[in-house]
């Protein structure tokens, strides 16, 4: 029997009968839960947005609660909607990698150390009962201490005050970086300004801040422990809603233009 | 007996981290989280199981010269699986386990069992080998993941124990026990206690040291 089982046309034959077994299972596994899995990643990724912007509500399901909310596609440079693109489709990640949608960013001006930049952004607006602008969510990511932070920030209607900030995906050390993600850090952010003067401001401050200081209307809280994720948070943020980030964009939604 | 010996065995007895010293990586990756350490138990424990059953029942139609390549295919196919059915139903987790489903395909403890049980046994056994097997992994992933749940943490499966000083408690949580160091001090605490119960898992030292003979040679 041995001879016989090592001999070459059974090699084969096992490898190939084996081969077609397994591709089907696998196959079959991928094609049948495909639609599951799009619809917790879009879920997850709406809850993300709704967590960012303080507005997710645990017992009201996630469509639900995103009727309110309203993607757009926005050119970067212009400041302009991108009507052409439907953001149903589009992938921001994707558009930064590929040559052809993207802008390479250079030493001085790339803070938030993320080395190339999509074109256009998703924006998020979020209207409220009577149908006025209330809330608008930009996503935002840059490098911390290990890892590239994703995440959203969220401005108040007038494009200045945060109204929170949220971070989906970091490596950040847990329990110092990582602490980002503490909801009483989290909190601190709301209510700061982002422009002063027309420049942008706000900065997380190493240490805290005094609450009398001139300028604590645009500092937050460093995290102890973690300088540098805390000085990743700063770029990032500075970076997004400035001159090449969402600022030209948030100067024509404060004009009406956009 | 004989049932409940292949079951049991690998959890005190032979279990494959504590004595074996195999799939430590997961091990010291995943178990920052009770419920992330359950989900991995209980994917490593399927896969353990079902391969070595697969395998088992072929095992006569495999040539030797590719049993290894014939494995791993079977191995990785349910893998791939598990992976697909955890994105499905259990979406954040599977976010947090990330790459370490793919990876229950290089896990050692199913690639031992398939090579050293199930080509040898057949199918039933091979099954309750492998699920016996998942379980020894899964008390010491769940062991682990416990302490450093509750003390880097202060939470079990996310619910509050220890109030944090940074949300307002009183608890100052341990940062060492949130990094995947902390797990091999635990196991290593873990060997310790189960040798000592169990006497016949010492090993002998390889070599001994010798005296010391600086002295007497300089004189």
């Amino acid at each position: 029997m041995s001879s016989n089982k090592e001999s070459l046309g059974r090699v084969v034959s096992v490898a190939l009968a084996l081969c077609v077994v397994c591709s089907v299972v696998v196959s079959g596994a991928a094609v049948v839960l495909k639609p599951t899995q799009e619809i917790n990643k879009t879920r997850d990724l709406k809850r993300n947005i709704l967590m960012a912007a303080g507005l997710y509500n645990a017992e009201l399901t996630i469509e639900e609660q995103f009727e309110r909310v309203d993607a757009r596609v926005v050119d970067i440079t212009t400041g302009e909607y991108a009507t052409d693109i439907d953001p149903a489709g589009f992938d921001q990640r994707a558009a930064a990698k590929n040559p052809a949608t993207s802008l390479s960013l250079d030493g001085d001006a790339d803070i938030a150390n993320i080395i190339r930049q999509s074109r256009y952004a998703m924006v998020y607006l979020v209207n409220d009962d009577r149908g006025a602008l209330d809330k608008v969510i930009l996503p935002v990511h840059g490098y911390g201490l290990w890892s590239t932070l994703y995440g959203f920030i969220a401005l108040e209607s007038d494009a200045n005050t945060i109204a929170g900030l949220g971070f989906y995906e970091h490596g950040e050390t847990p329990g110092l970086g990582g602490e980002v993600d503490n909801p009483r850090w989290k909190n601190l952010w709301q209510g700061k300004k982002v422009y002063r003067d027309g420049a942008v401001a706000i900065t997380v401050k190493k240490g805290s801040v005094d609450p009398r200081a001139d300028d604590a209307a645009w500092e937050v809280d460093g995290l102890s422990g973690a300088t540098l994720t805390s000085r990743g948070v700063s770029n990032l943020v500075q970076y997004w809603l400035g001159d090449g980030g969402f600022e030209p964009y948030l100067r024509n939604l404060r004009e009406g233009d956009a | 007996m004989a049932i409940k010996d292949t079951l049991f065995r690998p959890v005190f007895r032979d279990n494959p981290i504590a004595l074996q010293i195999l799939g430590i990586c997961s091990a010291l990756a995943v178990t920052s989280s009770m419920k992330v350490s359950l989900v991995m138990a209980i994917a490593l424990t399927l896969v353990t199981a079902f391969s070595s059953f697969f395998i088992s029942a072929i095992r006569h139609y495999i040539p030797s010269s590719i049993r290894i390549i014939v494995q791993m295919t079977i191995i990785a196919s349910l893998v791939i699986v598990v992976d697909q059915v955890l994105k499905a139903v259990a979406y954040d987790i599977s976010k947090q386990l990330s790459v370490f489903v793919g990876l229950i395909i290089t896990n050692c403890i199913v690639m031992g069992r398939a090579e050293a049980y199930a080509m040898k046994n057949p199918p039933v056994p091979s099954f309750l080998d492998g699920f016996g097997n998942g379980l020894g992994y899964s008390f010491v992933l769940l062991a682990v993941a416990f302490v450093r749940e509750l003390f880097g943490s202060g939470k079990l499966f996310g619910v509050e124990i220890l109030p944090l000083v940074t949300e307002g408690g009183w608890y100052a949580p341990n940062g060492l026990l949130l990094l995947p160091p902390s797990a091999f001090f635990l196991i290593g605490l873990l060997i310790w206690v189960i040798r000592s119960w169990q006497k016949d898992q010492v090993e002998e030292p390889e070599f001994r040291i010798a005296k010391h003979t600086a002295m007497e040679e300089s004189a």
